[in-house]
């Protein structure tokens, strides 16, 4: 999976939200305020995965993992290096 | 409306508008037209008379009135209640009745009461009578039963007792006479078979007994046939009236209570040195107390006694004990014809009894429908004459003037309930009146505050007005809390597993909203949970959402999108491990090798979940990273927040000298610091390259953000580059700068920061002087004013300079010896307690007085109205505020690292259960290991749910509340207003109502 499909996906997905969102909500004396809710829940939500997300991209330090784990992992998850 | 281009954004962010009315309200459509706007809610009256004491206002006695009749109307409740006869309780809102109809309440109400208290009272004489008849009845019937059982002892003998002839009964009594020493050895060889009781008395009484004419110890000699002889003796021992010794030996027969009867006898028995005999019977039936209703346990007695003397005192200790003494006749037939017309009695009593109990019970019945509506009705009558005595009462006399706030929006709500109450009036009156007035006043006061709130917001409402209610027209943050309070609390509390065990709970509390509310628990801690259900519901579809990104369900992982890691070991580097035994050693993985390119798309990827050995480095680096930024993302949110109240309250004065030096300081140090932390996630991986145009040699030169912002402020010169001249990676390589031109930019950023702080301190109340000057010189020069401010702003930017500048060329010089670790720390630490000081500032603020109000105060230039400018005053405000924005910001970006501490701490408390408890169970097989789970289950349940959810999330909760009120709310938020409490039925009844169950 490259970067730019979830990138895409997830951004575009609260962007729908947020954006689209607003328009959804019905005429009514609380239509401001379930507006305001959707963008911030998009924003939040959005912003929180983000910086997950980034935090992943490039990785600094490796998982240190007990070696018998490690071999389960190369059963289950498969080898790099071959 | 008025021209302010503020009014066309929506209301929602902000209080409603309201103001100030004053209403002219005819005497006699005053009442009505106040019901009518009781019932709309919507306006607050003023009380115009301060000064006049609540006793000596014009309504004073219907309130007495209204008080009265609900004083009956709680009787009456009362009495329903003890009846248990259901209350009718519609919850229909009666209107509020006319004036005149008051009368026929209280005429009602006084019918009702009278009636209920006569029938009270008669049904009280008749059960103390019954209840007298009833003993009377036991009695009778005792003593007989003790008359007979001594008559059946004698045999054939009693046919001869009972004919009662006295020739007979002398014979024996003679012999009686013989044997006997003591009346009381009389009386207890009479009543022989009676020797439990009296043994009794010589165990209880000791030496006592001994003195008391030493019959207890005959008794024990007396053989069968001596008792046998004696029983003749009973027939006539009974009465008065008999020759020789009987002549004077009476009887007294009462009842007591049955508690009462060992001391009773005790006394009897001490006080009469043993010489009346005491004997008693329980009654079968439980009679019932005449004064308190409550079932009580009596004993019927009958005393015997010897003399005038004796009787006095015996009856002086049944008076003593509260024991009942009823006349008994001497004689069987007498008793028998006693006894009868007792029955009769009883049988008439209770006929007519019933038929009380009927009467009352019906009148109780018809009163009970009604009780509850009259109840609401009588409370509106009060609340209305308690209002119309906060009116002003007009010279003439005709009419009533009123003071109200009410909002802007509900004008003409109110007019037309004003038009509803003065109509009907009208209606029922002939007669030209003039309608109700009401007309809008300006005022320098500040109105109340009043945020529309529904049964969604009103938790976050509460939440924000726990803190202080907003100032009036002041951006309400509970619209926002809505969403960032869960999150905030989300972030901190992320598990899936506990998140749906939060969202099940408060679906529940949602879903069955109209019972619980219906049931009115009042349990305080329920009450909570309730209130906030919509919090906790929000707070639980948060944390699953969070706890979807930390990739947590009761600490374990899932793999839904397959882990972006894999094995890059080889089969023989791993073999020597296995070949030793040493399966649990870890190895790292490392990035370059195991690492695929792309990270796991949404969450944290479920290797580091394996990762026991240093999962907690990564995930703390991520929590720290993510919690700074955002809570810097609040704060300047906070800040953008304050910028639209500034200009709501056309302060330009603020704008210019609050705003944007808060602004400028926040970006030039904390928004650079976020991105900082985001170049460095996208520009440095492990794998070693060229990154701004150094050569990058691999993730151990990454820079280090913390102590580079400890460089930036201690302005320290530092290598650039990571590899030196000579290509070898330098020493502390991580520390070095890492893009070019990073020691200018850094320069520049701390010394517009510092810049920014006397700015904030100085300028506003040195504008505000000015203008205060100029409002007294009484015209200003405005086109000197522009020169003024440039000046003001270059010479204010000098003093930075000025102080800064030089040293910074001279410590650029000489090396200084490289930041540690431990300055790091210091300066966290420093962070925290300041944090405690900014937390405990804002309620200084009211005391300064010079709130954000004061910039659009003196600005429109109210000449008469506007304080006098103290300028020692507006310093110090100045001073508090700027001291505790800039180092509030250092410390309030700190304190976010809660965010990551809660959230540490909860991962790390659901790892430990998990392991400490639950893993326990899957480590045996079988049956054993299908109990040990199936218990064990229940052990780790009960503790989440304990532990983790309530514990937990009470602490999440907590501070998620302090970031909103402190970190957040001291950013714009001045909270020095008040509450607007309007005249609502509904709230009045709801008050009463709760006062009423409490």
């Amino acid at each position: 999976m490259g970067i730019v499909i979830p990138m895409a996906v997830v951004t575009g997905f609260w962007a729908l939200v947020g954006i689209l969102g607003p328009f959804v909500v019905r005429r009514g004396p609380n239509q401001g305020i379930i507006r305001t809710m959707i963008v911030m829940t998009a924003v939040c939500c959005w912003a929180f995965w983000i910086l997950v997300y980034l935090h992943q991209l490039n990785p600094l330090i490796g998982p240190q993992i007990p070696v018998k784990t490690i071999r389960w992992l190369g059963e289950k998850w498969g080898n790099t290096n071959n | 409306m008025s021209s302010s281009p503020d009014d066309t954004t929506p209301g929602i962010f902000r209080s409603e508008e309201v103001c100030l009315s004053q209403l002219f309200l005819q005497s006699e459509a005053a009442y009505t037209s106040v019901a009518e706007l009781g019932e709309l809610g919507l306006v607050q009256f003023r009380d115009l008379n301060p000064d006049t004491s609540s006793f000596q206002r014009k309504f004073v006695s219907e309130v007495r009135r209204c008080d009265e009749m609900e004083r009956k109307l709680r009787f009456l409740e009362r009495e329903i209640k003890k009846d248990q006869i259901p209350m009718l309780d519609t919850g229909e809102n009666p209107d509020a009745p006319q004036p005149r109809e008051m009368i026929d309440l209280e005429a009602t109400f006084e019918k009702l009461e009278n009636e209920l208290r006569e029938v009270n009272q008669n049904e009280e004489t008749l059960k103390k009578n019954f209840s007298e008849l009833t003993e009377l009845k036991h009695i009778l019937r005792k003593t007989q039963t003790f008359f007979e059982e001594i008559h059946r002892r004698d045999g054939p003998g009693s046919v001869r007792a009972s004919a009662s002839t006295s020739a007979t009964d002398r014979e024996p009594l003679i012999h009686v006479d013989d044997e006997a020493h003591a009346p009381g050895e009389l009386f207890r060889q009479i009543f022989g078979y009676d020797r439990r009781t009296t043994n009794e008395h010589r165990q209880s009484g000791g030496g006592d007994s001994m003195q008391g004419g030493g019959g207890p110890d005959d008794v024990i000699v007396a053989d069968p046939a001596a008792e046998s002889e004696t029983m003749e003796l009973t027939g006539p021992a009974a009465g008065h009236g008999h020759a020789g010794m009987f002549a004077n030996f009476g009887f007294v027969a009462g009842v007591i209570q049955r508690e009462r009867i060992p001391a009773f006898e005790r006394l009897l028995w001490r006080a009469c040195r043993g010489n009346v005999f005491l004997r008693h019977s329980e009654i079968d039936d439980v009679l019932n107390d005449t004064a308190t209703g409550e079932p009580i346990n009596k004993s019927v007695f009958i005393i015997f006694f010897q003399g005038d003397q004796l009787k006095t005192k015996v009856k002086k200790i049944c008076e003593g004990f509260r024991a009942t003494l009823y006349p008994c006749p001497d004689t069987p037939s007498e008793r028998r014809e006693m006894s009868i017309g007792v029955m009769t009695r009883i049988e008439d009593l209770k006929t007519v009894l019933g038929q009380t109990q009927d009467h009352r019970h019906r009148v109780l019945v018809a009163a009970a429908k009604n009780v509850r509506m009259w109840l609401t009705k009588v409370r509106k009558i009060k609340s209305i004459y308690h209002t119309l005595n906060l009116f002003n009462i007009d010279v003439t006399q005709k009419c009533l003037i009123a003071e109200c706030w009410c909002p802007v929006d509900a004008l003409d709500r109110i007019r037309m309930a004003l038009k509803r109450g003065t109509y009907n009036k009208l209606e029922e009156e002939s007669g030209s009146t003039v309608p109700s007035i009401l007309n809008r006043m300006d005022t320098t006061e500040a109105p109340p505050t009043y945020n529309k709130s529904n049964k969604y917001t009103v938790g976050f409402q509460n939440i924000v007005d726990a803190y202080g209610i907003a100032t009036y027209r002041e951006i309400n943050p509970a619209i926002y809390t809505m969403i960032s309070f869960p999150f905030l609390f989300a972030v901190m509390f992320g598990d899936m597993g506990h998140g749906t065990i939060m969202l099940l709970a408060a679906l529940f509390l949602i879903l069955r909203e109209k019972q619980l509310e219906a049931a009115r628990i009042r349990d305080e801690i329920f009450q909570m949970f309730f209130g906030g259900r919509y919090v906790i519901f929000l707070m639980g579809a948060f944390s699953i959402y969070t706890g979807f990104l930390y990739n947590d369900i009761f600490s374990k992982s899932l793999n839904i999108f397959g882990s972006a890691w894999a094995n890059s070991l080889l089969p023989n580097e791993t073999q020597p491990f296995f070949d030793k035994g040493l399966l649990e050693v870890p190895l790292m993985l490392v990035p370059e090798k195991a690492y695929v390119t792309s990270p796991y798309p949404i969450g944290v990827d479920p290797v580091w979940n394996l990762a026991e050995a240093n999962k907690l480095s990564f995930l703390n680096s991520m929590k720290m990273k993510s919690s700074v930024i955002l809570g810097i993302g609040q704060m300047t949110f906070g800040l953008i927040l304050s910028y639209h109240n500034y200009k709501y309250f056309h302060s330009d004065l603020d704008v210019k000298f609050m705003f944007i030096p808060q602004m400028l300081f926040m970006a030039c140090i904390f928004i650079y610091l976020c991105l900082q932390i985001i170049v460095k996630w996208l520009a440095y991986s492990a794998t070693a390259g060229v990154v701004f145009g150094y050569e990058y040699p691999g993730s151990n030169c990454a820079p280090s953000l913390l102590i580079g912002l400890i460089n930036m402020f201690m302005m320290k010169s530092r290598d650039a580059g990571f590899v030196g001249a000579d290509g070898k990676v330098s020493w502390g390589c991580s520390n070095n700068l890492w893009y070019p031109g990073q020691s200018f930019f850094e320069t520049v950023f701390v010394l517009i920061a510092l810049a920014c702080i006397p700015v904030m301190l100085f300028a506003k109340p040195y504008f505000m002087w000015k203008a205060e000057k100029e409002r007294q010189a009484g015209n200003g020069h405005m086109q000197l004013g522009t020169a003024e401010t440039v000046l003001v702003i270059v010479a204010v930017v000098q003093i930075p300079i000025m102080l800064f500048v030089k040293p910074f060329f001279v410590w650029r010089r000489d090396k200084a010896a490289a930041a540690t670790r431990e300055s790091v720390r210091a300066d966290m630490n420093g962070g925290d307690s300041e944090a405690e000081v900014v937390h405990h500032e804002p309620k200084t603020n009211g005391g300064g007085g010079h709130g954000h109000g004061d910039g659009p105060l003196l600005k429109d230039g109210d000449g008469t109205e506007a304080k006098k400018l103290d300028m020692a005053d507006v310093m110090v405000y100045q001073a508090i505020h700027t001291i505790e924005f800039a180092l509030g910001c250092i410390s309030h970006t700190a304190s976010y690292l809660r965010l990551w501490a809660l959230s540490l701490a909860h991962a790390q408390l659901s790892d430990v259960l998990w392991t400490m408890v639950f893993r326990a169970a899957f480590r045996s097989d079988g049956y054993i290991g299908a109990i040990s789970t199936y218990l064990l289950f229940f052990a780790f349940f009960f503790l989440s749910v304990f532990i983790l959810v309530l514990m937990e999330g009470l602490s999440a909760f907590l501070h998620a509340l302090r970031l909103h009120w402190v970190e957040f709310q001291s950013k714009f938020y001045g909270g020095h207003g008040y509450v607007f409490a309007p005249f609502s039925f509904e709230k009045i009844l709801e008050a009463e109502r709760e006062a009423e169950e409490a």
